[in-house]
């Protein structure tokens, strides 16, 4: 078995949907597999990386909590853009893990330098 | 070409699996090998037995068991994710005290180990029903 990087984009919102929760799921199992695994933030998916989530009162599982386990899985190549950021009046400060900050060309280098991309 | 195939939206609201499994046709009349059909998240919802199509629609579950049966194709359903939808079969219906289980016998539930698996040994791994 070959290791092959899979880059999963994330483009909703964290609590939206069951979307974030699922895409974690594979980067987690991927990276037990011995797989590289990077992740993309893209527009309200960016949400999914905010500092100081607290969903006490909407009785979820909080995924700040699941993306600060992150490192511990060696999943350490989290990308988001400029205009993802921007959008949302964001800055790195306000989020929960060193991302590396890309503009929308580097997108492009980014899915081309991945084996397998998959969508969230 | 070795391809697999992830669907992730559900039969009925969306188009994913529908428009994945004329995907899975053509390339496989094309000579291509499809190694893996996962279905993830809503996508799991098709292995449900219970489903019953309007007479004068397509089956889409059974059109996809009658291309795995002509195939012999390698087809799982995400476990975790079938599990909370209610898909579940003998095994969980036990594990988890349900008097009934419904999983398509076409079917089968696995982990996402099959998915990180399939891709490894994919040269092309298509996503449908993604956002």
């Amino acid at each position: 078995m070959s290791a092959k990087s899979v880059l999963i984009i994330n483009r909703t919102s964290p609590y939206g949907s069951s979307s974030p929760r699922e895409a974690l799921d594979i980067a987690l199992t991927c990276s037990i597999f011995e797989q590289p695994v990077s992740l993309l933030f893209l527009g309200t998916g960016i949400f999914q990386l905010l500092n100081n989530q607290n969903t006490e009162s909407i009785e979820q599982k909080n995924l700040e909590s699941i993306m600060s386990s992150l490192p511990m899985y060696d999943i350490d190549q989290l990308y988001t853009t400029k205009s993802s950021l921007e959008t949302y009046d964001l800055t790195a400060e306000d989020l929960c893990l060193p991302v590396q900050i890309i503009d929308d060309t580097g997108v492009a280098t980014l899915i081309n330098g991945h084996e397998t991309v998959l969508t969230f | 070409m070795k391809f697999s195939i992830i669907v992730q939206s559900s039969p009925f609201s969306s188009q994913g699996p529908a428009t994945a499994l004329r995907f899975a046709k053509a390339l496989l009349e094309q000579g291509h090998e499809l190694y893996r059909v996962f279905f993830y998240a809503d996508g799991t919802l098709i292995a449900n037995n219970l489903i019953t199509s309007p007479q004068d629609e397509r089956d889409l579950p059974e059109a996809w068991a009658e291309l795995k049966k002509q195939n012999g194709l390698d087809i799982v359903v995400c476990i975790a994710a079938a599990v909370k939808r209610g898909v579940i079969d003998e095994n969980e219906a036990r594990r988890y005290e349900k008097e009934n289980s419904n999983l398509h016998p076409e079917f089968e539930l696995s982990g996402l180990g099959q998915l990180a698996e399939a891709i490894a040994v994919s040269d092309r791994v298509i996503t449908f029903g993604g956002q």
